[in-house]
């Protein structure tokens, strides 16, 4: 069994942009050639801010957007077509807003059986089991009180709980987290990602965790992928990448986030100038150029950095990491 | 000591519901200072953006209990008639950005018109020309590029959208401005800008402001002073560097624990339980239910007790220190 669960090459998601129905205006470019591998049992962070496409990657992966290009490689398998039936019971998703991925009148117990039902787990005694088993995995118990709730009767938690709960219900491989907890208060915050965590332990899960909430990784994350404009910038243990962060845009996402800290009032945050590009008709060659403190003329506006490798299991997209030694053969084969 | 420059003493602000009614605001004290940022956090619910409401008098058509004293240098707020209040208070001394703003602006007028708007409606007959500038001025003050005055919101980013709110919040110059939540749907780089600009505005007009928040981290960004909501009260009020180095609290310290952060290494906790209802709120202390430190008295109700250099506790393990004085 290789050490790769999810193998990602070359992945292009374009959207046609079309006027009236039918007069071609052009592509949006959310994914532009991203590749990455995800081993078993390893938590990954993708972050990005809003439009760098990062849900779109994840609802790539997912297999509820046809890719444009390239290739998905789930155990080996090519994630491809119409039929996905051996696909989707082994990878869960967790949506960012509770209320809105729970069906409001279906109670928590037709919210669980259903994934069973669809996917041929027959008997009313075994579904009853499983059920009873995630719901207790989450920690939403006594059972018997939460099985005929709905799921305005839950807290915010609760229902992020019961999301968590559904992507767990057929034992998946890999778990999609898509903001999962952008939408909560702090103190809950803490208490699903330590659920998260606990669950990836225990079942030796592979996740994908989408966020733009850098401070929020390392509590959770080994690896972390940063994404700008549809590609990704930036690969590096997570260790790694907040300590010493490679890429001009990773160091501008760092500086700008704040810690509780009294002295933040005292100072101004150095801040790229501008906003990120469209994806319609995004900038020649790197697409942070216009916004980099870096810049080198000539070369950055027009080609299109390679991944250049800094460390060991630490690449950036960059030119200014052309020169280093280790880049020599760095190139994807 | 000198007069702050809104004093708010036992604000009370109650909804009816069919259940009876909603204790959103029960009894709150605070003091904004001038040229001061009173940074507000609490979670979700806890009746922070009422707060918010209550002094700028935006209430709801459901009001039950609203009373108490709001003082703007010196001045009852609270006695004043409600013509008065819209013509001389609202906008030109306190102005306010709600929450997700940016995405309140009326979609069919231009930019400019709306930031001029409140000029014509407080100002006075000014004439074209003289709202025109005004206006530049207060676009320039917040970052817009100045030919953004005649685009429409949809044509600009959600950050840009923010920054012409807050212009509109800014173009009467008032001594006060309340935002509630002015960032949260932003991301980190646009926040970092909006706080910039905020920062800029604070030294070069002496702008106080009111900051609301759930966002313990980026509420650091203005901070001077600080105070804590929970359940409708105002559980802690201190000066912003030993707030956030200290808080006293049990239920800062678990709000304060539970941030997640950069570049500090620490484990995060998170606080068992949730919130009480604020129809039929516990009646002695709200966090007890919660609280690890929980002992007799917290079955009565604490006050705000004074434990030294302006910090305030309502919290009976800081009863004797507060009595010791």
């Amino acid at each position: 069994m290789s050490s790769v669960l999810l193998s990602v090459r070359d992945l292009v998601t374009w959207f046609e942009l079309r006027r009236w129905g039918f007069v071609h205006v052009g592509w949006v470019r959310a994914v532009d050639g991203v590749s990455f591998d995800l081993r078993r049992g390893e938590a990954v962070a993708v972050v990005g801010e809003s439009g760098c496409g990062k849900s779109t990657l994840a609802k790539t992966i997912l297999g509820l957007v046809p890719p444009t290009r390239g290739e998905i490689l789930f155990d080996g398998r090519p994630v491809r077509g119409r039929d996905l039936r051996w696909y989707r019971p082994q990878v869960g998703y967790v949506q960012q807003d509770p209320y809105g991925a729970l069906p409001p009148f279906m109670t928590v117990q037709r919210i669980l059986e259903e994934p069973l039902v669809v996917n041929g787990v027959r008997g009313k005694a075994a579904r009853w089991h499983r059920i009873r088993r995630v719901l207790e995995e989450v920690r939403l118990v006594p059972v018997e009180e939460f099985l005929p709730r709905y799921p305005h009767q839950l807290s915010g938690g609760q229902q992020q709980r019961l999301v968590v709960a559904r992507a767990m219900i057929l034992s998946p491989k890999l778990l999609v987290a898509d903001e999962p907890v952008s939408m909560l208060d702090a103190s809950v915050r803490v208490e699903i990602l330590h659920l998260l965590r606990s669950l990836q332990e225990r079942h030796t899960l592979s996740v994908l965790y989408i966020t733009h909430d850098l401070s929020t990784i390392r509590y959770f994350c080994e690896r972390v992928f940063v994404m700008y404009a549809g590609k990704i910038v930036e690969q590096a243990t997570v260790h790694e990448l907040l300590r010493s962060p490679k890429h001009p845009y990773t160091q501008a996402l760092l500086e700008a986030i704040p810690d509780p800290d009294p002295e933040n009032a005292q100072r101004l945050r150095k801040i790229p100038p501008g906003e990120p590009p469209s994806l319609l008709r995004p900038p020649s060659g790197c697409r942070f150029h216009p916004r980099c403190p870096a810049f080198i003329p000539g070369r950055c506006d027009v080609e299109i950095p390679p991944d250049f490798d800094v460390a060991p299991d630490h690449r950036v997209g960059c030119w200014l990491y052309a020169s280093e030694p280790a880049a020599l053969a760095s190139r994807d084969p | 000591m000198t007069e702050p420059l809104l004093r708010v003493e036992d604000l009370r602000l109650y909804f009816r519901t069919s259940q009876g009614p909603v204790q959103a605001v029960d009894g709150v004290h605070l003091e904004v200072g001038r040229g001061r940022t009173l940074v507000v956090v609490g979670e979700s619910g806890c009746g922070k953006s009422s707060l918010a409401r209550a002094i700028l008098r935006l209430l709801p058509r459901n009001v039950h209990t609203y009373s108490g004293r709001i003082w703007l240098d010196g001045v009852d707020l609270m006695q004043l008639p409600e013509e008065q209040f819209r013509r001389e208070v609202r906008w030109r001394r306190i102005s306010f950005v709600p929450q997700a703003a940016q995405n309140a602006l009326n979609p069919v007028l231009r930019v400019g018109d709306q930031v001029a708007e409140p000029l014509l409606l407080h100002g006075g007959a000014q004439s074209p020309p003289v709202a025109r500038r005004a206006v530049e001025d207060a676009l320039r003050l917040v970052g817009v590029p100045a030919d953004f005055i005649d685009r429409y919101p949809f044509e600009l980013s959600g950050g840009m959208r923010q920054r012409v709110a807050l212009a509109m919040a800014l173009v009467l110059r008032p001594d006060l401005v309340i935002l509630d939540e002015p960032t949260s749907a932003l991301d980190v780089l646009t926040q970092a800008g909006i706080f910039n600009v905020l920062k800029t505005i604070k030294r070069e007009l002496g702008t106080s402001f009111l900051l609301i928040t759930h966002d313990i981290a980026t509420s650091s960004e203005l901070s001077d002073d600080a105070a804590v909501m929970y359940a409708g009260q105002i559980v802690e009020l201190a000066p912003a560097f030993a707030f956030y180095r200290a808080p006293l609290h049990p239920y800062a310290r678990a709000l304060l624990q539970s941030v997640a952060t950069l570049r500090e290494d620490r484990p995060l906790g998170f606080i068992p339980g949730r919130p009480p209802s604020l129809i039929r709120p516990p009646a002695g202390c709200r966090f007890a239910d919660r609280c690890p430190a929980r002992f007799d008295r917290c079955a009565t109700e604490p006050s705000l007790f004074h434990t030294g250099e302006g910090r305030w506790v309502k919290c009976w393990l800081y009863a004797q220190e507060a009595a010791g004085e």
